[in-house]
């Protein structure tokens, strides 16, 4: 048993370096500071209210410049939406519907066009990225499907970058920026000052402020709140799977927990006249 | 395989009765957990969460006028939609009690107050042809329905088989009107 | 194997004909296993569960995947949203391809503490070596096909490395793209090859394991079994015991496939493939990152480098010989360790080097993660990296065969049942 232990944490510290190593390969990323998310944790679960209004948020803000072209409008069900809200709401955007009975797929100039359904992924703002650029001064708003994966920590992250913009660039930060680089940072024109977004300027403007959007459900229209419940629905469409996987881990655990027990008694029986 | 080892363990029949159990619990707790384990990868065959979401079409029927059909494409296959003129409703309907391989009447294949409109899947039950009798120039086999070309299955103005290898009627989806002018099938 | 007298008819019926069940038996029952092994013994068990695994979690994600540039992004995002339980069955087949290779690693370096590679055991170590290999060129194959930024980079950058070979490096290059770039051609092939090489794998750790059949295993002690009192049989007495690590294993795999499932993944491969903007960071999944660090040490300064320069060689070139190398080596390792002792444990002076081999792999690894400018203790990475490259060489060609002529060793039992009924005083420290 000793010798057990000691082989044990040998390959836990090994792996743990193994672990550390990839984990640092993320490079210089500004720290971020982390938040309580109620989907964080061995037995996280999202917050369906919140969902909700973290949808209202991308909807009514977001969605006019970044989409989530691998979310369905179905999938807008499993956050609480009625499904004829989600239909309507789907109804809003044009869908290309294929060739009509003469086989056109254009007529008189115009792309055959017909509502999104529920089936349907959700449509991106944009045809594509030259015309993203075009009606961004250059700039190319990514896709937010996968957004908090994409990035290091990221739900924290994204609500670290959406509650710390700053008008003007900070005093303190400037000298602090002197010191460690040598030269000054200077904002270029049409860019917005960011705490934590790389090279801290974005040419996103501040997207969010309060009472940006009007809850429904008596929350209180702060930034800090739709930072968090929109940063909570991106999360969502990022891992829906995320309550199935968790809840199926819990008792995945109690199953292997149980079995090692056993095994390791029976092993103890077997090997009894060994030493 | 086990009992080879034990028999050289102890001679104590407590001691190995308790192995036995011991042997007996953990192998059952095991298969269990394989089993358990199985199941995703098996049901990850099954159909997914995007193609069950194209198991139902909503069609518009406003454009099909008396004695036109369309065919429209559901779950992969075809499906007749077919609004019947006068004629052939009661062609279908005075049929009702002629011998049959399958025997089922008119008003069982098709919605109450909507005798006009036929909707099947038009696969032939015999081994899976398209039958003809969709387009005005089709032949529509000695019944006045659909005929199967692959092997001469005729079907009658409700889709029933008449004459021909087919052993079962043209079989009607699950569909409802969602209002006057537009069904949902699946 | 003829030895076994089979009472079922149908079985004596088979078995005369194909003895496949002697062979189970043979292989289990009647196999004599040194008594005296640990818990290190358990790796071998546990890489040959993680084939299986990758096999079988492989086979059922390919069913959903599409290897096309314009649509393999998708089709994984589909697999992770739509198709039942394809989450679970990405996030099993990612994470365990890390566990594998923390598996092998630990089954590499137990093999190296404990002399296991010596003679008699040479082919069963060149055999093990071949599947580390393959498993190398399956990993990055396989790091390919989810098509995201580093999926992408990775593969540019890795095939990139063939382009150091004289002469014929840029058409070889051109040839293992099938183009101009890393595209769809390059997706579709590396997918065929990902799919061929874990049965090329699994053939060769048959043949790992006929062998081992063949010389049997080594032990702690690293003396030969003598008599059948230094031995048992390997069922039921080392099944039960593999069976109890297997699930050991299991509850520290799938803790990181339910709670960390991309942890040791990297963010940027969820951004699909972009050929027209490269990532801050590149960096290779974590079980290169030390080759990766060999291969980046040979820069035109390095002091490493000028004895590749007097033969005109480039510092390109050298980093990619280099990085080969540090495998090839290990081929090696059986004629290169001249000590009479087979065990570290009665190794005194070998035990030391040993762990600062490890240790020194692990550096390695850390400057292959961070970038050359970074530091570690306030030394620059890129002199650390240049270091630890020589003493991995230095340590594996100099002072593996100083140490076997010079070492005083400890004595060595005369046998497996003497070094376990009589532990000596050393065996205790």
């Amino acid at each position: 048993m000793r010798k057990f232990v000691i082989s044990a944490v040998f390959g836990a510290v090994l792996a743990a370096s193994a672990v550390v190593g990839s984990a640092f390969a993320a490079g210089d990323a500004v720290k971020v500071e982390g938040q309580d998310w109620s989907f964080s944790g061995v037995f996280g679960k999202y917050d369906k209210k919140q969902l909700q209004r973290g949808f209202l948020v991308y909807k009514d803000v977001c969605a006019g410049c970044h989409g989530l072209r691998q979310v369905a409008y179905r999938n807008l069900l499993e956050i609480g939406l009625t499904e004829e809200a989600v239909k309507e709401y789907a109804a809003e955007f044009e869908v290309p519907a294929g060739p009509n009975d003469d086989g056109e797929t254009i007529v008189d100039g115009e792309l055959l066009v017909r509502p999104a359904k529920l089936s349907d992924k959700m449509v991106p703002p944009f045809a594509n990225e030259q015309a993203a650029r075009v009606s961004n001064s250059g700039a190319f708003p990514p896709d937010l499907s996968l957004m908090t994966k994409a990035r290091m920590n990221g739900p924290d992250y994204l609500y670290a970058l959406l509650t710390k913009y700053e008008e003007e660039v900070p005093e303190a930060f400037l000298k602090e920026y002197k010191e460690k680089h040598g030269e000054e940072f200077v904002l270029p024109e049409g860019m917005s000052f960011n705490h934590v977004f790389p090279g801290y300027q974005i040419a996103m403007a501040q997207p969010l402020s309060e009472e940006s959007v009007e809850y429904e459900d008596g929350t209180e229209p702060t930034l800090e709140n739709h930072a968090k419940d929109v940063t909570a629905f991106l999360n969502w469409a990022a891992e829906p799977e995320l309550e199935a996987r968790k809840s199926m881990g819990v008792k995945v655990m109690i199953f292997l927990l149980l079995l090692s027990v056993m095994l390791f008694a029976l092993k103890k029986r077997i090997w009894s006249d060994v030493h | 395989m086990a009992d080879t080892a034990s028999t050289a363990v102890d001679d104590n029949g407590t001691e190995e009765s308790r192995r036995d159990f011991l042997l007996l619990a953990t192998s059952a707790v095991g298969a269990v957990g394989t089993a358990a384990a199985i199941w995703p990868f098996v049901d990850s065959m099954n159909p997914s969460a995007d193609v069950l979401a194209l198991a139902s079409t909503e069609i518009d029927l406003s454009p099909i006028e008396e004695g036109q059909s369309i065919t429209v494409m559901w779950r992969g296959k075809p499906v007749f939609v077919r609004n019947r003129t006068a004629d052939e409703i009661s062609k279908a309907q005075a049929e009702d009690s002629a011998a049959m391989v399958d025997p089922q009447k008119d008003g069982e294949r098709i919605k109450e107050g909507k005798d006009n409109w036929l909707v099947l899947v038009g696969v032939c039950t015999h081994l899976g042809c398209i039958p003809l009798g969709q387009k005005a120039t089709d032949p529509k086999g000695e019944y006045g329905g659909w005929y199967c070309p692959c092997h001469g299955s005729h079907y009658d103005t409700s889709g029933r088989i008449r004459k021909g290898p087919a052993p079962t009627n043209l079989p009607v989806p699950p569909y409802e009107f969602t209002s006057d002018t537009t069904v949902k099938i699946g | 194997m003829s030895d076994v007298q089979w009472k079922n008819p149908v079985v004596k019926w088979v078995d005369e004909r194909l003895p496949v069940f002697s062979l189970m038996h043979h292989s289990t029952v009647g196999y004599p296993t040194p008594k005296n092994l640990n818990y290190w013994w358990n790796f071998g068990s546990l890489a040959l569960t993680c084939l299986i695994i990758m096999i079988v979690t492989g086979i059922f994600l390919a069913m959903s995947y599409t290897p096309h540039a314009s649509m393999a992004f998708d089709s994984v995002e589909r697999i992770m949203r739509d198709v039942n339980y394809g989450w679970l069955l990405r996030y099993l087949h990612a994470n365990g391809a890390s566990m594998f290779f923390i598996v092998v690693y630990i089954h590499m370096f137990r093999n190296m503490y404990y002399g296991s590679y010596r003679a008699p055991r040479e082919m069963l170590w060149f055999l093990g070596l071949a599947i580390y290999l393959a498993m190398m060129a399956t990993g990055f194959l396989g790091y390919v096909l989810p098509w995201g930024q580093m999926s992408f980079w990775g593969a540019t950058v890795i095939t990139n490395l063939f382009s150091a070979i004289p002469l014929v490096g840029d058409d070889v290059v051109t040839w293992l793209w099938g183009g101009f770039s890393v595209d769809n051609p390059t997706l579709n092939r590396f997918f065929s090859l990902h799919y061929l090489l874990p049965f090329v794998i699994f053939a060769l750790v048959a043949l790992h394991l006929w062998a081992l059949h063949v010389v049997k295993s080594n032990n702690p002690a690293g003396v030969e079994i003598k008599s059948e009192e230094d031995t048992i049989p390997f069922h039921p007495y080392y099944t039960i015991k593999d069976l109890y690590g297997i699930a050991i294993f299991m509850i520290i795999y799938l803790a990181f496939v339910f709670w960390a499932p991309n942890f040791l993944g990297h963010p940027d491969n969820y951004i699909e493939a972009n050929p027209m903007v490269t990532p801050p960071h590149i960096v290779p999944e974590w079980y290169y990152l030390p080759f990766y660090a060999i291969l980046r040490a040979f820069t035109a300064d390095a002091i490493i480098y000028i004895p590749f320069g007097w033969f005109f060689i480039t510092p390109k070139l050298a980093g990619v010989i280099a990085m080969f190398g540090a495998i090839i080596v290990l081929f090696f390792l059986p004629w290169l360790d001249t000590s009479k002792v087979l065990s570290a444990k009665y190794r005194p002076v070998f035990k030391q080097f040993f762990w600062i081999f490890v240790i020194n792999v692990l550096i390695l690894g850390y400057c292959g993660a961070k970038s050359p400018t970074d530091t570690l203790f306030g030394i620059k990475l890129e002199i650390v990296s240049q270091v630890a490259t020589f003493y991995y060489f230095a340590h594996l060609m100099v002072l593996t065969p100083l140490i076997g002529w010079m070492e005083k060793t400890r004595e060595v039992p005369n046998s497996i049942a003497a070094a376990v009924t009589k532990p000596t005083k050393t065996e205790e420290a």
